[in-house]
């Protein structure tokens, strides 16, 4: 911000204009230091309920069990089927999204008219814009039956691969649209030497505007990551409910949101130990998520290249 | 003979380049692979919409919006999910527009570049990348238990403030940008006339940013009421058969409706998911037609 003369601090003003000015300001400032206020809550809320269930079930076990069982008796809390069923999804998704994104960014950076940019950036914000519950329902009553089951016979009606398709067309905007700002901050005097040179568009494409612009696309890719892994309704809706360590994706697994969206909705009392487990992977999935984006902040700073 | 005299090795690859073909085939193969893969993006969109449309359609009507939900799925209705939606509108409304502006006025017409600042900065982009069911565990701990008290536990006031900490940070990062799109000669002017910064930001700065804002505020907003997974996290119901009425009231909402029923078993509990499906869509794009409209309607003119 480079407003100059502030005419609160050192101009005559009428005391009551003055003190209407600090109370505004007051108030602003208050709102602003609300957001740090939700970090905080968000944290203690995660960690008071962490910390009850860790001090029934070690930390140990939860990290390193393969089973997990909340309602049996003995109960199992291995976080690990959880886990391996999140990434699982993550994985299909990012090998549905990453291919189509980044087809997308280029051709919208690179060879699209502009007649042709802006319907196609409005078709990316209606995916976006598509309720995520909508996504489970297509794919549990069109990708699996009409697609999957015709293809695989031994795919379940619930099954990861419908899951983490959907999951990665609903991520497919991330990764196009960071993707696309990266690479057109790339300098038209880059490409233009290229040419110079008798390169075709796809060698400029490919050898210098995605060399260049690597920070972001990478950063898109991470972004989009830690999108499927904190998405919960699809998930939820398509990939089944049972926790098992498989990297099959026609099996039905459960994902950490869906174990959460699952326990939400059975009656458990306050203070069971499969409540305090809810805020337990609750914590897990926030750390992964935090920690994606983090590292994606951190991979645009070392890398981002600086044209001036 | 030119006076530059090529080495054999830059002779030999300006003729290679010169007479390379110009292998229009791979140039053409790239080109229809990066079409096919907006191709593949776009005919998946089309396809979900159609199918949605293709068995929510038939199941609308008017009792539809206004009847109860059912064992029976033939005589299930929207009704209370619909009002639990305008209820979450209206409180995110109350809640998340004035905080998020503020918040933005602060961070762009008031803060100077302190610690502090950065720090919120970074907190509101750090925010806004945290899964929505965290929120929803959030609003579990601190809205249903420790305020229940005041907000009724599992009541419309705990949905509508989880829901409006959800979508802070995307009102507060739009607000900001329709700020800075604002030009200091303006604020300049309004100086120069003796004007204070509060008197600057409410009568010259807010009104040509307002446009911008309200934009982003409708795109919150229908995030908003598309969020399913926090508000089952807080225990909002799935089986609502009355109308709530009061913001102590327990509610459900259209998404959560809709996932009710596409967890029954029968294709006709599918069916009309499907239906309430599309009145959620209808509902999101007008919301999205009005942001449209106002931005076209206020286009900027400086």
């Amino acid at each position: 911000m480079t407003t100059p003369a502030r005419a609160d601090g050192y101009l005559r003003v009428a005391p009551r204009r003055r003190r209407t000015e600090r109370i505004t300001r007051g108030i602003l400032f208050a709102a602003a230091l609300l957001s740090i206020g939700v970090t905080f809550a968000i944290v203690l809320s995660l960690a008071d309920g962490a910390r009850s269930f860790f001090s029934k079930i070690p930390l140990i076990e939860y990290l390193t069990g393969t089973e997990w069982y909340p309602q049996f008796e003995p109960a199992d809390f291995g976080v690990l089927p959880l886990i391996s069923g999140t990434l699982l999804v993550a994985a299909i998704a990012i090998a549905v999204a990453v291919p189509i994104g980044l087809a997308t960014a280029i051709y919208l950076s690179e060879y699209a008219s502009d007649r042709l940019r802006t319907p196609l950036k409005s078709a990316l914000e209606v995916l976006v814009g598509i309720p995520t519950v909508v996504y489970g329902f297509f794919a549990l009553t069109f990708i699996t039956p009409t697609i999957i089951r015709r293809l695989f016979d031994s795919a379940g009606t619930f099954n990861a691969l419908a899951a983490g398709i959907v999951v990665g067309i609903l991520t497919v905007p991330i990764v196009a649209s960071v993707s696309e700002d990266s690479m057109r901050a790339v300098p038209r005097s880059l490409r233009e030497a290229a040419y110079g040179l008798g390169s075709r568009r796809m060698t400029v494409a490919l050898r210098v505007v995605f060399p260049a612009a690597i920070s972001g696309i990478l950063a898109s890719v991470i972004l989009a990551v830690a999108r499927a892994i904190g998405e919960t309704m699809a998930v939820t809706i398509a990939a089944g409910q049972l926790p098992q360590l498989t990297a099959n994706p026609l099996e039905p697994i459960e994902t950490m949101t869906a174990f959460m969206v699952n326990v939400s909705l059975g009656d458990t009392p306050v203070g069971s130990i499969e409540y305090r487990a809810l805020f337990a992977v609750g914590a897990t999935l926030f750390l992964i998520t935090l920690g994606l984006t983090m590292i994606s902040n951190a991979v645009v700073r070392r890398f981002r290249q600086q044209y001036e | 003979m030119s006076k530059i005299a090529a080495t054999p090795q830059v002779e030999s690859a300006v003729r290679r380049r010169i007479a390379q073909p110009p292998a229009r085939a791979s140039e053409r193969l790239f080109q229809l692979a990066l079409m096919a893969g907006i191709a593949i993006a776009l005919i998946f969109l089309v396809t979900l919409l159609i199918q949605v449309a293709v068995r929510g359609i038939p199941g609308l009507s008017l009792s539809f919006l206004t009847d109860l939900p059912s064992s029976d799925p033939g005589k299930a209705g929207v009704g209370p999910a619909l009002v639990g939606t305008l209820w979450m509108l209206a409180g995110v409304t109350l809640v998340a527009f004035p905080l998020g502006v503020a918040t933005a006025v602060y961070l762009e017409e008031y803060a100077r570049d302190t610690r502090l600042t950065r720090l919120i900065r970074t907190n509101i982009q750090n925010l806004a990348g945290v899964p929505s069911i965290v929120y929803g565990l959030l609003g579990l701990a601190f809205f249903v238990r420790f305020l229940g008290a005041f907000t009724g536990g599992r009541s419309i006031i705990a949905g509508a403030l989880t829901l409006s900490l959800l979508v802070l940070p995307v009102i507060v990062i739009a607000s900001v940008e329709a700020l800075r799109a604002v030009p200091n000669s303006m604020r300049d002017a309004s100086y120069g006339l003796g004007a204070t910064r509060w008197e600057t930001t409410r009568r010259q700065v807010l009104p040509a940013a307002l446009p911008g804002i309200f934009t982003g505020v409708i795109l919150s907003l229908s995030r908003a009421i598309g969020e399913t997974a926090p508000l089952i996290t807080i225990g909002a119901l799935t089986f609502v058969n009355f109308f709530p009425a009061s913001p102590t009231d327990s509610f459900t909402v259209l998404p959560i409706q809709a996932f009710n029923w596409i967890s029954q078993p029968q294709a006709e509990f599918h069916d009309i998911s499907a239906s309430a499906i599309v009145v959620l869509l209808v509902l999101l794009l007008s919301m999205n037609t009005i942001a449209i409209l106002l931005r076209r309607r206020f286009e900027k003119r400086w």
